[in-house]
């Protein structure tokens, strides 16, 4: 505990903490359900993981350990502020280590090592609802998610398929959860999406700004929409990691000059980190 | 309520109120398999409110209406739960606005269009769905190197014509039409009409098509209704109706067309 802060553990006070992990209870009942909860200001702007941060602050406990990544990495302001945010009002422990956190939040991806029924992962999502852009209605969303009514998005994927000859979405690609609900991923690459399914983890995601809470439960199947004829594909640049060497992640472009010099690295730095220690490894052995 | 057993929509005393007065006041009528039947009258006189009764699009004050599907089973369509009428509504039923924009995806290609309903009861085979979709476009006389534009790059006749095959493409045993002619000129709406009397001949649909251009109502209707405030005043053949009307109002809407 962290009495001499001045805060509740972990920010947020236990009355409010109670509410979020009722929407927690119901959402993981219900998988890919967004559930409403009453979103509270938190000191962050939306848009920065008020969401995320809300659901960690109710999921976590004294002996857990906290991991914030986002885009994959650990060291970006967003990550740090968060990490530090919890160092201080919960006093719990933090990594940047994947196999050592207990709860790990996230923005726009999912780590490469594989995550372990002893793990949380907590997504900090923009819109929750993936109909958004082809129904502005809230209530007419909520009827086409109660009547399990998704044809308009297949139109969508119809559309890129016609257009472009493929579907062209690279992110925040439409999943249906446990053959039910057809739910946003949140923003992370389309790389990620099979990663989402049979996920020894539990999943949780938390939007602030439109205040909706829903979940992924351990083991549960997620299937990516696609056409029989034109089945879900993921895209990978071909390039290597450019600093650890590997051809299976998922890489982050960064130009480093101005005349068109740019390389590929991981963008998940905990699993680069790793393979370069374990490249050390191999070289003085 | 009492439906003929080979009737495929029943009506009975179907009432709306919009609260002044204006509206449906108990309208009754059978339609049978392959009937296609006519509604004029004049603005106002609630044609296009008992359509959209008729549609789903608007829930009747009072009254009863039965429609038989496909599998014969008699369906009260206003105590339907919500997800069969809206299967109901884009497999068995079609509805042609008077506005293609109404009834279209305008940001949304013509194939897409037209694959939409294929779509939303779960055609999820790309390469059929847009076979479907490149048919359609060809039996409405659609180009088919036209299939990804948007309608918005559509003349009205187009739209309109796309807007019939989106709504047939699921194979509908009951289409409604609200004004399908209206705002094309002479000669579009004379193909139009050509190949809206060949489609409903070859498909065999049955048709309630609200118009209040009684030349429209001659080429594709075999009954009329003559609406006026609300009520059914007349009905009858086609024929019967425009060449020995007996009401008044009749009539009158009738000698008010002008000869060419």
């Amino acid at each position: 505990m962290s009495e001499d802060s001045g805060y509740n553990f972990a920010y947020l006070d236990e009355q409010t903490k109670r509410m979020i992990r009722r929407a927690l209870l119901k959402a993981v009942a219900v998988p890919g359900y967004q559930v409403p909860f009453a979103s509270r200001e938190m000191p962050l702007p939306y848009g920065w993981g008020t969401g995320g941060i809300q659901v960690t602050a109710a999921v976590l406990g004294p002996d857990d350990t906290l991991k914030v990544i986002d885009q994959g990495a650990d060291d970006t302001t967003n990550a740090v502020s968060i990490r530090r945010f919890f160092a201080k009002t919960a006093g719990v422990a933090t990594t940047t280590r994947t196999e050592e956190a207990s709860v790990i939040q996230t923005r726009h991806r999912i780590p490469e090592t594989p995550l372990s029924e002893k793990q949380i992962l907590v997504y900090q999502v923009p819109i929750p609802e993936p109909l958004r852009w082809l129904e502005p209605r809230e209530a007419e969303t909520r009827a086409l998610h109660a009547l399990g009514d998704y044809g308009v998005m297949q139109v969508e994927l119809y559309e890129d398929i016609a257009i472009h000859g493929k579907i062209k979405r690279a992110y925040d690609y439409p999943v249906e959860v446990a053959g039910r609900y057809l739910t946003s991923p949140s923003p992370i690459p389309k790389f990620d999406n099979p990663k989402l399914s049979d996920c020894p983890a539990l999943q949780l995601f938390g939007a602030g700004r439109e205040k909706r809470i829903y979940a992924i439960p351990p083991y549960t199947p997620v299937r990516s929409l696609d056409f029989e004829d034109h089945p879900f594909a993921v895209d990978h640049p071909g390039h290597p990691c450019a600093i650890c060497g590997d051809t299976e992640s998922f890489l982050d472009e960064i130009v480093t000059d101005d005349a068109g010099g740019r390389i590929f690295v991981c963008s998940d730095t905990d699993h680069c980190r790793a393979r370069q220690e374990g490249l050390a490894h191999d070289d003085a052995a | 309520m009492t439906m003929p057993p080979d009737a495929i929509l029943s009506a009975r005393d179907l009432r709306f109120d919009y609260g002044n007065g204006q509206g449906v006041r108990g309208v009754s009528f059978d339609l049978w398999p392959g009937d296609v039947l006519g509604i004029v009258g004049e603005s106002g006189s609630g044609k296009t409110t008992l359509l959209k009764l008729l549609g789903g699009l608007l829930a009747p004050s009072g009254g009863s209406l039965s429609y038989r599907d496909a599998s014969g089973e008699l369906l009260d369509l206003l105590a339907l739960p919500e997800a069969r009428r809206r299967h109901l509504a884009r497999t068995e039923l079609g509805f042609v606005h008077q506005n293609p924009r109404d009834g279209l995806r305008l940001a949304v290609t013509a194939g897409g269009n037209v694959g939409e309903r294929l779509m939303a009861t779960g055609g999820r085979h790309y390469g059929r769905i847009r076979q479907s979709a490149l048919d359609w476009l060809t039996r409405v006389e659609i180009d088919g190197a036209r299939i990804d534009d948007r309608p918005t790059q559509f003349s009205g006749g187009m739209q309109q014509r796309l807007q019939i095959a989106r709504n047939l493409v699921s194979g509908p045993r009951l289409v409604l039409m609200d004004e399908p002619t209206g705002g094309l000129d002479v000669s579009v709406q004379a193909r139009l009409l050509d190949l809206l009397r060949s489609l409903v001949a070859d498909l065999g649909l049955s048709v309630v098509i609200v118009t209040h251009d009684l030349g429209v109502a001659r080429l594709l209707a075999d009954r009329l209704m003559v609406m006026q405030g609300g009520r059914v005043i007349e009905e009858g053949l086609t024929d019967q109706v425009l060449d020995d009307p007996r009401e008044p109002y009749t009539q009158l809407l009738v000698s008010s067309v002008l000869a060419a």
